[in-house]
């Protein structure tokens, strides 16, 4: 018996033992997990890397930000309001239902219906299926962010999620809060499938053995996505080797995981832009732009982002980051206290003035820390400032009210284009149209609305920059804002993994495409 | 004894309705949930209808008695962030936390009696004053911090400890997982256990070293000593019998405050429990969830309170004819 029982074992030694040497797993830590599995249900860099894992984009970026094809294998303008875009063959869902262009279709359809995606698609009217492998993508104007908008389109199982649940709900249906279907249950193309989650612990990706991207060398059979919101505990777990990725590495431990043996860091620029407003109903000196301008120069964004933000930041003279069409070199940050204090003199505040700031203390980057610095920076001018940092939780009831009369605010263009900062943080306040949302400066200027409308209807992109730039001038110009720096991004791997080739300044990493090395 | 148990019960729903009266109260100071459920470019105009789902634009009583209707029947209303029944996601997150209690319970029963008894009967020795001495500094380190360094120290430094989670834990009974199951389970409860008790530890040391050292100073241990008893069997049978009895009395009360304390414990070492959920949902704004763990965590000290005046009742006559007079 005793015999049997230990051939039994060896025999199972044996034939497990391959299986447990072949899998190649990467544990990755962020500082957040995914809300919902329904990539439709929250617009946010936690969905988007959920869904460039479980899902695939129609096209998509590259490091450099150009556009690369994903499920769409081509794209031609037909007219001046149509894209055609030609579906790569062969896709087939997790399900197992092949990918065909009624799923883009019914997938527009959805998106439309989101809370958070339709204004993105607000230009976009239909999508009209041509064939199985065929789709016209239709906006209501010209529109030159056609592409950049395809981004957006992860294709949804539109079998998987049509129908009914046992309780008589609609399987497709986007829920904000609440329980759904498609925020438990999900089908998509990408190169993985969610075995396990159990949400704020733990979600176990496996991979999908029908990829269609036979080209992609990305070898990793299994994912283990821990959420883990300390940021000491976040870098120990990389350093002790109890995680292989973490995302994002804290500006205080860079140093740290750059010197520690077996962890690499990999940084980038990132595209999220810091500025302060200054609300111009609120305080008379702020209509003047020479006062505005002051404070632009007597702020010392350079010096924030070595002290303060210990390097890890980009500084920034205006809000389009190097690559977006806006961008100039030309718009470059203004520090010069003897230039500030005398445009103050010359626009009768000699004296100065006392205004009240606010600023967050845990949304942003060491974000009560630079509305410190910048306080007292306002200070050699003679600008008293009486600032008060809050928890993001209260401080953005309070953005809304406009309650201080300097207000931290940074923004991430979903659209990856500078008329997106444009549109929400400087445009005319306006409730229609919902431009100004974010302008707690009411800063306004109809030349630089009509030049954002006229960059919005225009597709050559060479005639775009131009205008884009323009705008962008103006808006320095004038010191529409106070720019402050684009935030850096930092991750820490495990050295061998080449995690540097996947990670973009979007942040949502492609690990379908990650290659680790193994046996070492 | 009839009347006493209906007067105690009765204070005891009075006070869970003050309890839900603030807890509820409070929500409206925590911030907007909105922000945390939708992305920035969303319009105002579609927050509001939103709102208007949610019910949050209507009045506070109506809201209030909304919230004590459905908690009556066991409803503590649904968690934004995990789409289910608030009640449910504390009732999973709570074994975690109570498995982490009683770690940190082992390590202060194991050491404290040892370590305080040792320090009563050689109060000047070398090692004496070295634990006494590491008493304050346990007790004056703030847990999150005690907490950080051993994850540097024994995680990263020495590589012998997980820094971070659960581990392997394996299905008992319902919601409940447990980690003392499997190697793994057990190596990821020692860190988070050693944090959650070094507040703890220290307090009971010198507890337990000051109420032995009061003993070892009365008549029949003196006399036990003039008999020729050996010196062990004084210190650990007739001696420490006495000295536990109070310290049992205060333990039973601050096992209870230790459920504060996991907060921390649990954030730093993201210990999926009770404690580390609360402070997410704090910052996620996810008041149902916040709303129910105020309820929860106070009807559990409401409870304990109640059972314990009880048996005092039953034990001691005398305690509840004082009770009443007052």
């Amino acid at each position: 018996m005793t015999k049997f029982v230990r051939s039994l074992a060896a025999a199972a030694v044996v034939a497990m033992a391959p299986v447990a040497y072949a899998e190649t797993t990467v544990r990755v830590a962020y500082d957040a997990d995914p809300v919902s599995l329904d990539p439709h249900e929250q617009l946010s860099g936690g969905t988007l890397q959920l869904s460039h894992m479980v899902f695939d984009p129609l096209v998509r970026w590259t490091q450099d930000l150009q556009f690369e094809p994903r499920l769409a294998e081509s794209w031609e303008q037909i007219d001046g309001t149509t894209m055609r875009f030609k579906l790569r063959s062969g896709v087939t869902f997790h399900s197992g239902n092949p990918l065909t262009a009624n799923d883009v279709d019914w997938t527009f359809d959805r998106l439309k219906q989101s809370d958070d995606f339709k204004g993105i698609f607000a230009p976009f009217t239909d999508v009209e299926v041509v064939d199985d492998m065929t789709f016209d993508l239709k906006t209501s104007e010209p529109y030159p962010l056609v592409l950049h908008t395809a981004t957006y389109i992860f294709p949804m199982d539109s079998a998987f999620y049509s129908g009914t649940t046992a309780d008589g709900k609609e399987k497709a249906e986007v829920v904000k809060h609440g329980d759904s279907f498609a925020s438990r249950n999900v089908s998509g193309t990408g190169p993985f499938i969610v075995s396990e989650r159990e949400q704020g612990v733990r979600v176990v990706f496996d991979r999908y053995a029908d990829y269609w991207d036979s080209e992609s060398g990305g070898n990793v059979d299994k994912i283990v996505l821990s959420p883990i919101k300390e940021d000491p505990t976040r870098v120990a777990a990389l350093l002790s080797g109890d995680v292989d990725f973490i995302a994002p590495v804290p500006p205080t431990d860079l140093k740290r995981v750059e010197e520690a043996e077996g962890v690499d860091l990999i940084t980038m620029p990132g595209t999220r832009i810091i500025t302060f407003q200054m609300n111009q109903e609120r305080v008379e000196a702020f209509k003047d732009a020479r006062v505005r301008k002051a404070i632009d120069y007597a702020v010392n964004n350079a010096g924030i982002v070595d002290r303060i933000m210990r390097g890890f930041g980009t500084v920034g003279g205006q809000a389009s980051p190097s690559g977006y069409l806006g961008y100039s070199e030309e718009f470059a940050p203004r520090f010069d206290l003897e230039k500030a204090k005398a445009l103050m003199a010359e626009a009768g505040y000699a004296d100065g003035f006392s205004i009240t700031m606010m600023a967050p203390n845990n949304r942003y980057v060491n974000d009560d820390k630079i509305a410190q610095a910048v306080a007292s920076m306002l200070a050699q001018i003679n600008i008293k400032v009486d600032l008060q940092t809050m928890p993001k939780a209260q401080y953005w009831p309070a953005f809304d009210e406009r309650a201080a009369d300097m207000m931290m605010i940074g923004w991430h263009a979903d659209t990856e284009d500078s008329a997106n900062f444009h549109q929400f943080l400087t445009a005319c306040p306006d409730d229609a149209t919902g431009n100004g949302q974010y302008n707690s400066g009411n800063y306004c200027n109809e030349e630089a609305d009509k030049l954002m409308n006229e960059a919005n209807a225009e597709t050559d992109p060479a005639k775009r920059a131009e205008l884009l730039q323009k705008l962008e001038g103006i808006l320095y110009e004038e010191a529409a804002f106070i720019p402050l720096h684009w935030q850096n991004l930092a991750w820490g791997a495990k050295s061998g993994m080449n995690a540097a080739e996947i990670v973009n300044a979007l942040n949502f990493p492609y690990f379908g495409d990650l290659v680790v090395e193994t046996g070492s | 004894m009839f009347a006493y148990l209906a007067k105690r019960v009765i204070q005891a729903i009075a006070v869970m309705f003050v309890i839900s009266l603030i807890a509820f109260a409070i929500q409206g100071n925590l911030g907007d949930p909105l922000r945390e459920l939708v992305g920035q470019s969303v319009s105002e105009e579609v927050r509001q209808q939103l709102r208007d789902e949610l019910g949050l634009n209507d009045s506070f009583v109506t809201q209030y008695l909304r919230f004590a209707g459905n908690a009556l029947q066991g409803d503590l209303g649904t968690s934004y962030f995990f789409k289910e029944p608030a009640l449910d996601v504390i009732l999973k997150k709570l074994p975690a936390t109570l498995e982490l209690v009683f770690g940190a319970t082992l390590i202060i029963v194991g050491l404290s009696v040892p370590l305080g008894v040792y320090t009563a009967i050689k109060p000047n020795s070398i090692l004496s004053r070295i634990i006494m001495g590491l008493s304050i500094i346990g007790i004056s380190i703030p847990v999150f911090l005690t907490a950080i360094l051993m994850i540097f120290v024994f995680s990263v430094e020495f590589g012998w400890l997980p820094s971070y989670g659960r581990g392997d834990t394996v299905q008992v009974w319902g919601y409940w997982q447990t980690n003392f199951a499997t190697a793994d389970g057990w190596l990821h409860i020692i860190l988070p256990s050693i944090a959650l008790a070094s507040i703890m530890l220290p307090l009971f040391v010198r507890l337990i070293r000051a109420e032995m050292m009061e003993v070892l100073q009365s008549e029949y241990v003196k006399y036990a000593k003039a008999k020729g008893i050996n010196p062990w069997r004084i210190y650990f049978v007739h001696a420490l019998k006495n000295t536990l009895l109070p310290v049992i009395t205060v333990g039973g009360v601050q096992i209870g405050t230790m459920v504060a304390y996991t907060i921390l414990t649990e954030t730093v070492f993201q210990w999926p429990g009770m404690g580390f959920m609360f402070l997410e949902a704090v910052n996620r704004v996810d008041t149902p969830l916040i709303v129910a763990y105020l309820i929860v965590v106070g009807f559990i000290f409401v409870v304990t309170n109640t059972i314990v005046d009880l048996i005092y009742g039953l034990v001691n006559p005398t305690v509840n004819i004082a009770r009443m007079g007052a």
